[in-house]
């Protein structure tokens, strides 16, 4: 049975569910149920349910150490920035242990951050640095965009025997959705398509999943009939369902939230250039944050990211070009 | 100090660390050992005093520095040397090499090539002990260069929050690297700069095996029963350079009759032989059984192959079992 519930409650509930499931699993960060009230402490205890102090590279390191004896951790780290001071565990340890030693060990953890809050919150709580993590061979990376999807692969990450960065968006935390209620897994490295079209394909991530869909209307009344995928995973990167969707349109637009030189997009356009370059009929267009730190004021926060006008503008622009051409 | 049966483990295990490394630097100048090796040389006494107390189960991480932690807590020499020399038959098949020494039968659970980045990975599976009410016991081994860093504090913060049974062990010899800590601190022993956490610590000449053992033993012990953290440093001397090709210009080199008093086999074997516990024949035949199992160990890893790229890229990601 699906409710609706916010993107927020559907973390919590997969993390809850994970927990009831897995007695292996823990979950500490950063003001993580500070009151013994807290529902998870009430359910799970204070062994598995901890605060800790600011101290990442301990919180992340001590994760590793306790998958490493067979622990499924849940580091709460607030803000995807805050993984930046413990990048050594992050990218250094966690997702080499495996192969460096073998294969002997595995690193099953979840880094739970969120990111992408260009809401006023200026220039080191907003950024979209989900590429620095993307590619780390070891690491998977997963951007949930509806709260379905939060749940799922909240679930799935917990599962997984590797270490999984959890990005969830926080301008998405209070949107609403259809969220099953028991167990829901949705696999990591297997996109979304959340509109099917014929003309475009527009691959968006997280936030601006939404804005290629609200683009993707304004287009429809044009009689512009767009694809809008959701990768929903950068690490592992579901390529084939892209490159299909571009077999079938010819022509691609990424949207990204990411600056441009760090953008999943840029990522992709590299992927297609040289698996796809048959299909297209027409250059690839990136839609993506410019490189520039996200700025405190609000006409300038808008001005430097990516918007559904903006990738409904790279679409006509695509398009064009292939009609020009043919 | 120690009995006599454990007197001549322990010389028994730092001859085969001992004899292992000056093989290393032989194989590693010939180019059969290749890239970056980082000896122990010198401080064999706190690989073997410690490591020789611990079960199976118990847990060590280790750093760049890892040869003598992981044949004294039981990694077999010829799968220690095989990967070295980067074959298939290494404890981990030739993927991680010398700053990565894993062997998770013995208990080696994980060598970071990161200065200090093994700290709150040994707290991490501390407080996997104390989750499961278990009286297994984390060993984690540094040197003084690491107290410097962020994670040092970071980890003694959160071990002595949580009293987590974790025994830090740091091997201090003096040299950060090519600096002396001198060049990088005020504070002269490590022991004073966790003293405000206020848990048991102390510091011990490393080159004496006796007073590493019998120090560890009772932290052991705590640990054991539950208690922690503990802080055991042992000074030592880096009787090599920072890694294998190191020129040393920036120190000078000990005089023989110096570093005798430093040697920790030389000390041991000297207690050893005052008590009539050996003699030079026996002594003799404990260096000669070592340089046999190198012997053995170096055929072993010239035997073995290397991994194909095939075998090698399944162990990016683990996958379900």
């Amino acid at each position: 049975m699906a409710r609706e519930i916010p993107y927020i409650a559907a973390v919590n509930e997969a993390i809850a569910q994970e927990m009831t499931r897995d007695d292996t699993v823990v979950f500490y960060g950063q003001d993580v149920a500070p009151s013994d009230e807290d529902p998870l402490v009430k359910s799970f205890g204070r062994d598995r349910v901890r605060v800790s102090p600011i101290s990442e590279t301990a919180e992340i390191g001590m994760a590793v150490g306790l998958a490493l004896a067979g622990y499924r951790p849940i580091v709460e780290l607030l803000m995807a920035e805050f993984m930046l001071v413990a990048m050594n565990q992050v990218t250094n340890e966690a997702p080499r242990l495996r192969y460096m030693s073998g294969g002997q060990v595995k690193v099953p953890l979840v880094l739970k951050a969120g990111y992408g809050f260009t809401a006023g919150w200026a220039g080191q709580h907003t950024g979209s640095i989900y590429t620095m993590f993307a590619g780390v061979p070891g690491l998977k990376v997963v951007l949930p965009s509806t709260p379905a999807d939060a749940k799922g692969l909240m679930a799935a990450a917990v599962r997984d025997d590797n270490p999984v960065v959890y990005l969830m968006h926080y301008l998405l935390v209070l949107e609403h959705g259809d969220v099953p209620e028991g167990e829901h897994l949705v696999p990591i490295g297997e996109a979304a398509i959340r509109r099917p079209g014929n003309d475009v394909t527009i691959v968006a991530t997280g936030w601006t999943v939404g804005k290629a869909l609200q683009a993707a209307e304004a287009l429809a009344s044009e009689g512009i009939d767009a694809e809008v995928i959701d990768p929903r995973s950068l690490q592992p990167l579901d390529m084939p369902a892209i490159l299909t969707s571009v077999e079938k349109t010819g022509h691609l637009v990424l949207a990204d939230q990411a600056t441009r030189h760090a953008s999943a997009a840029s990522i992709i356009a590299a992927e297609v250039a040289e698996h796809g370059f048959g299909y297209l009929k027409a250059p690839i267009k990136l839609v993506t944050a410019l490189d520039a730190t996200i700025p405190y004021s609000e006409p300038m926060e808008a001005f430097v990211l990516p918007d559904e006008t903006k990738i409904a503008g790279a679409v006509r622009e695509v398009l064009g070009t292939a009609s020009a051409v043919a | 100090m120690v009995e006599r049966e454990t007197a001549l483990d322990l010389l028994r295990t730092m001859w085969r660390i001992r004899c292992f490394e000056e093989r290393v630097a032989k194989l590693h100048h010939s180019l059969q050992v290749h890239g970056l090796v980082h000896l122990s040389i010198g401080s064999e006494g706190v690989a073997a005093g410690v490591c020789r107390q611990l079960r199976d189960d118990d847990a060590v991480y280790s750093g760049h520095r890892a040869h003598g932690h992981a044949l004294a807590k039981g990694a077999p020499m010829n799968r220690v040397m095989a990967e070295l020399m980067g074959r298939s038959a290494g404890l981990c098949q030739g993927l991680g090499g010398s700053m990565h020494l894993v062997d998770t039968a013995h208990g080696l659970m994980g060598a970071t090539g990161v200065v200090g980045g093994n700290l709150p990975m040994a707290a991490g599976d501390a407080l996997a002990s104390r989750l499961r009410g278990e009286d297994r016991v984390t060993v984690v081994f540094f040197g003084d260069g690491a107290v410097q860093a962020g994670h040092f504090n970071e980890t003694v913060n959160l071990a002595a929050l949580w009293e987590l049974p974790l025994i830090f062990v740091c091997e201090n010899n003096g040299m950060a690297e090519f600096t002396p800590r001198s060049a990088h601190t005020k504070v002269a022993r490590v022991i004073d700069v966790v003293a405000p956490y206020d848990f048991e610590r102390q510091l011990v000449e490393g080159s004496d095996v006796g007073a590493v053992w019998t120090a560890f033993g009772a932290y052991l012990d705590g640990a054991r029963a539950g208690k922690g953290p503990f802080l055991l440093e042992c000074s030592t001397h880096r009787r090599s350079g920072h890694y294998e090709g190191d020129q040393q210009s920036y120190r000078d080199a000990l005089e023989d009759a110096e570093w005798a008093k430093l040697d920790p086999i030389a000390r041991l074997e000297a207690v050893a032989m005052k008590r009539g516990w050996i003699d030079e024949q026996a002594a003799q035949r404990l260096t000669a059984e070592a340089d046999a199992e190198v012997d053995e160990a170096v055929r072993f890893g010239r035997d073995s192959p290397p991994l194909t790229a095939e075998q090698a890229a399944r162990l990016v990601y683990a996958s379900p079992e």
